[in-house]
């Protein structure tokens, strides 16, 4: 694959692309407060008098935040900080109660790590500069009154980890596979549900261009873009708008972008003369975070096995590098397929069936796979069922569809509707007998060295057993008969 | 028979146990004392009520023979700082005018568990940014103190807990709650003749404590003496889940542990502490102090705590950068004061709001530290403060290598009066030059009254001892007050 460069009057552009992801803790309460989380509660239902900044009131770090953190960090082979520290960023809004936003400046909890990333046939290795713990703010709302402006503290205090990559990027596409990467990361470890739709997740893009070979350009930064597909769009957007100022004799002005996803362009939202200063400080209300290697432990020891390793794995048992791919791509397909592994399925058999035939009906019903009607245990016992010979794949598709309609085991419903396949030799070879003496013309044909009507006389036999005949014995019993 | 008003907290809890009189009765005469005395401005909101139900509960636990708590039927003070719930808090401040707190503040929680009751919230400095009590935005308190000159001039109480101290000194209350940040305790205590301890930093929950500086603010007690300071913090410190600050470790029975004897003790003298221009008598008083340690069976060794002098601007750097952040969340968006002017957008309200509802010192302190955090001062200022309030703790750390309690003056002057300082607030600062740097290290420290100058006003002296060590400085405090035998006492003239 060639590199991605932008066509400029003055020739070939580079774009360096860093993303900080802002990932939403998986926890039920805030870092620093016992108020619960959930997403789309009443406004100002979850709020503690902590979140609301209340005269006297003190933060006191949720470890299960901290504990995500350093899992986190683990999975992404990055150096783990046992001594750590909050700082204060201070800032004036109105959905931001304290007046400053607790996080970690100077001393954040994760060091180096790294990503590695697939991007069509290029595998890259992203860099980790960092992540940090940090609260959320909560959300203005500017539609409740004509006049006035209404808050709504429920995400206030929310524990978000900020995950800076290096500016390792080079084009929208390897900006995409990282984010699903780190994306299915995350919900791996189970340290944040990535559902960018409800906020979970989103990131600031960071983007610069320069000819190949040169000095890093000014770079500017787009906010809180909230799908991959608009982080790509944000990328290829502001590439080529600075392109067009530096070519047009423009300089780039280091400044905040904000992205509009209904005309998927950005705007400048303040440049850096504006900006604020944050007077950056340790919170004096928290002591540094240490972390003993009993929690370090702890933490490496509830690391499950991560999408990389899992997919090597598969490889390893014979399934297709496409097949390992898009089983491990989401935690819950993985998960089913370990189970369904652990049931006793043969591997290569089970990874075709389920990208096959169980996605297929998935998709037909609009369900995923947590919602499938068939478990992984009815899946093995089908499988095993053909595996044995029991089931032809036909008949297997037929229990399938039964076993999606109402939920009941394979073996019942081939007992209950008698679907077994059947390699009575004696009784197969009666009907092939029916077959040939009731198509005499194609019989002809056949002997006359038309041979392609095998297969007719293989249907025509499967048809009159009722599709329950081992096709293995009908092809093996009608070369035979037919000489 | 006494009047009940000048029994201190050990007297008032021994005879309501003993029932030589009843909580009730108590209470009521404090709650009296607190009503006559309005011209002294030591009380913001009054709660005779809560007194009163605390000195029944007292009664009536004691008539059903139960074991009574440990400050059953003792009335006291408790600074606006604490956030007391039901009751008006507001750190003496405008901003926080109507403030009303669903909450309790921990310490004050644990002292209502203990069986006290409130008379009332005592006024302060503005968010205990103050030496003098006069950046109250609800007028200054006047302390009972008057000097013996027959000019009758009024003095201040000291501050930031002026009002706690002038209410302990006027038999208005037993004892009172402080806060010490770095020195809010100890000089008001020493104005006006009375004793107070700021423990070991951690134990006193901050939680429900208005901030001024999170890493300095310990709360503790004032009272007549060391004895009742005892008994006080005992019960307001404690480990607090709620303060990430707060310290785990177990109470010790302070008052059960009282000893005045020093024997096999060495008590050190920072020869740092003798300030230019410090008058004779503190000077005088100090050495009176060191004869007697010595007869209590103390060795007397003299110290060297050489960053003493870099104290007092580290301090002025390090409070006023938390205090500018500790005090944004009062932006009028939520509770308090809101000013919001015609057609004005969110940062205008902010402006208006905040520059009506603080105060000069206030303000003058959230400039100062949003200067010192700002970005190209911040290494010059914030860091260098930092580094050099690790080399305090570090010089007191070499001191503890020779001894085992510091004894210094509690403040460079006796009391002044209201308005000789106000102008000058580099003048006012160094009223905390003798208690910041065991503030700065959280150590513990207690100002108890040595004697009176010669306008016949107190001077305080300080005992400063290791972290978790307040039996050591009580007791230390204790064999001090033994011979110091102070009973002088403001002569009522409100």
């Amino acid at each position: 694959m060639t590199d991605y460069r932008i066509k400029g009057a003055t020739g070939d552009w580079e774009v360096v692309i860093g993303l900080e992801v802002h990932a939403q803790v998986t926890s039920n309460a805030k870092l620093f407060s016992g108020a619960a989380t959930a997403f789309g509660a009443e406004p100002n239902s979850q709020v503690s008098l902590i979140d609301a900044a209340m005269p006297g009131m003190l933060p006191v770090p949720n470890r299960e935040c901290i504990r995500q953190a350093v899992r986190t960090g683990m999975a992404i082979d990055a150096q783990i900080n046992k001594w750590s520290r909050f700082d204060r960023k201070n800032y004036f809004y109105a959905d931001l109660p304290q007046g400053y936003q607790i996080s970690q400046l100077y001393h954040p909890i994760v060091g180096e790590g790294s990503v590695e990333i697939e991007d069509g046939d290029i595998v890259k290795t992203i860099g980790v500069e960092r992540i940090h713990v940090e609260q959320d703010a909560g959300k203005l709302m500017h539609d409740q009154h004509p006049t006035r402006s209404y808050v709504d503290l429920n995400r206030c205090g929310v524990a978000l980890m900020e995950i800076v990559s290096r500016p390792d990027m080079r084009s929208p596409s390897e900006a995409g596979a990282y984010l699903r990467k780190l994306r299915a990361i995350l919900r791996y470890v189970g340290s944040c549900d990535g559902n960018m739709e409800e906020g979970s997740m989103r990131a600031d893009v960071n983007v610069s261009v320069r000819k190949p070979g040169e000095e890093f350009g000014t770079r500017t930064e787009t906010k809180n873009v909230n799908s991959v597909r608009f982080v790509m769009a944000a990328i290829e957007h502001e590439a080529h708008r600075q392109v067009d100022v530096l070519e047009s004799g423009g300089k780039i002005v280091q400044e905040t972008r904000l992205f509009n996803p209904d005309t998927g362009t950005t705007r400048s939202m303040r440049s850096k003369e504006d900006a604020h200063d944050y007077r950056y400080f340790p919170d004096p209300d928290l002591l540094p975070l240490e972390l003993d290697d009993a929690f370090l432990e702890e933490c490496r020891a509830s690391l499950p096995e991560l999408p990389d390793a899992k997919r090597k794995r598969y490889e390893a048992l014979g399934i297709t590098a496409y097949n390992a791919d898009v089983l491990t791509a989401e935690v819950e397909t993985a998960r089913w397929f370990d189970t369904l592994l652990d049931a006793g399925a043969a591997p290569v058999a089970a990874s075709n069936w389920v990208t096959g035939e169980l996605f297929g009906a998935l998709n037909r019903m609009g369900k995923g796979i947590t919602d499938s009607p068939v478990t992984p245990g009815q899946a093995a016992e089908l499988l095993s069922l053909v595996a044995d010979g029991t089931l032809s794949g036909s008949l297997a598709k037929q229990v399938f569809e039964v076993m999606l309609e109402t939920g009941d085991a394979p073996g019942k419903i081939v007992e209950e509707r008698g679907l077994k396949q059947t390699s009575d030799t004696g009784a197969i070879e009666a009907v092939i007998a029916e077959v040939l003496a009731k198509n005499p013309g194609q019989l002809e044909q056949y002997r006359g060295g038309k041979v392609a009507l095998f297969g007719f006389f293989v249907g025509q036999t499967m048809k009159a057993m009722g599709g329950k005949a081992n096709p293995q014995v009908v092809n093996d019993l009608l070369k035979k008969a037919l000489g | 028979m006494t009047d009940l008003t000048d029994l201190g907290i050990r007297e008032i809890r021994d005879g309501v146990r003993e029932g030589t009189f009843s909580a009730r009765e108590v209470a009521e005469a404090f709650n009296a004392a607190v009503s006559s005395a309005r011209q002294l401005n030591a009380f913001l909101v009054e709660t005779p009520d809560h007194a009163l139900a605390a000195a029944d509960a007292a009664d009536t636990a004691r008539a059903a023979g139960e074991t009574l708590k440990p400050l059953a039927g003792v009335p006291i003070g408790m600074k606006d700082l604490f956030c007391t719930k039901g009751v008006a808090s507001t750190a003496a401040s405008h901003i926080l005018e109507g403030f009303t707190p669903q909450y309790e503040s921990t310490v004050s929680q644990r002292l209502w568990d203990a069986g006290a009751g409130m008379l009332g919230k005592l006024n302060m400095d503005q968010f205990a940014m103050g030496s003098s009590n006069e950046t109250s935005a609800f007028g200054n308190v006047i302390s009972p103190w008057r000097r013996n000159d027959g000019g009758n001039a009024p003095l201040a109480p000291g501050g930031s807990s002026g009002g706690s101290s002038a209410a302990v000194s006027a038999r208005l209350c037993p004892a009172a709650t402080g806060t010490d940040t770095g020195g809010s305790i100890r000089q008001p205590a020493a104005f006006t003749g009375i004793s107070g301890i700021k423990p070991t930093y951690g134990r006193c929950s901050r939680w429900g404590v208005i901030a001024f500086a999170s890493s300095l603010d310990q709360a503790g007690p004032m009272a007549r003496d060391v004895r009742d300071c005892a008994i006080m913090l005992e019960a307001m410190s404690g480990f607090d889940p709620k303060d990430a600050t707060s310290l785990d470790v177990p109470v010790p029975r302070w008052e059960q542990g009282l000893n005045a004897s020093l024997a096999g003790k060495r008590v050190g003298i920072p020869r740092e502490y003798r300030v230019d221009n410090m008058p004779e008598e503190i000077e005088a008083l100090w050495q009176r102090g060191i004869e007697w340690v010595k007869d209590a069976g103390a060795e007397v060794v003299e110290v060297s705590l050489p960053h003493t002098k870099y104290a007092l601007p580290a301090y002025y750097i390090i409070a006023p950068a938390e205090a500018s952040s500790n005090l944004a969340r009062y932006d009028g968006v939520r509770y308090g004061k809101r000013d919001l002017p015609d057609g004005a957008n969110l940062q205008a309200m902010y402006a208006a709001t905040r520059a009506a509802g603080f105060g000069e010192e206030v303000k003058r302190r959230i400039l100062i530290g949003t200067y010192v955090l700002s970005a190209g001062f911040y290494d010059a200022y914030f860091t260098q403060a930092s580094k050099v309030r690790t080399l305090i703790a570090q010089d007191f750390d070499k001191a503890w290598e020779s001894c085992e309690i510091l004894l210094t003056p509690t403040a460079p002057s006796a009391a002044f009066g209201l308005g000789e300082k106000s102008d000058d607030p580099l003048a006012m600062y160094l009223n905390d030059v003798f208690t910041v740097p065991s503030s700065l290290a959280g150590l513990p420290a207690m100002s108890v009254p040595g004697g009176l100058d010669k306008h016949g006003l107190p001077l305080g002296l300080q005992v400063i001892g290791k972290a978790l060590d307040e039996q050591g400085v009580l007791n230390a405090a204790l064999a001090l007050e033994e011979r110091a035998g102070f009973v002088a006492r403001p002569q009522a003239w409100w």
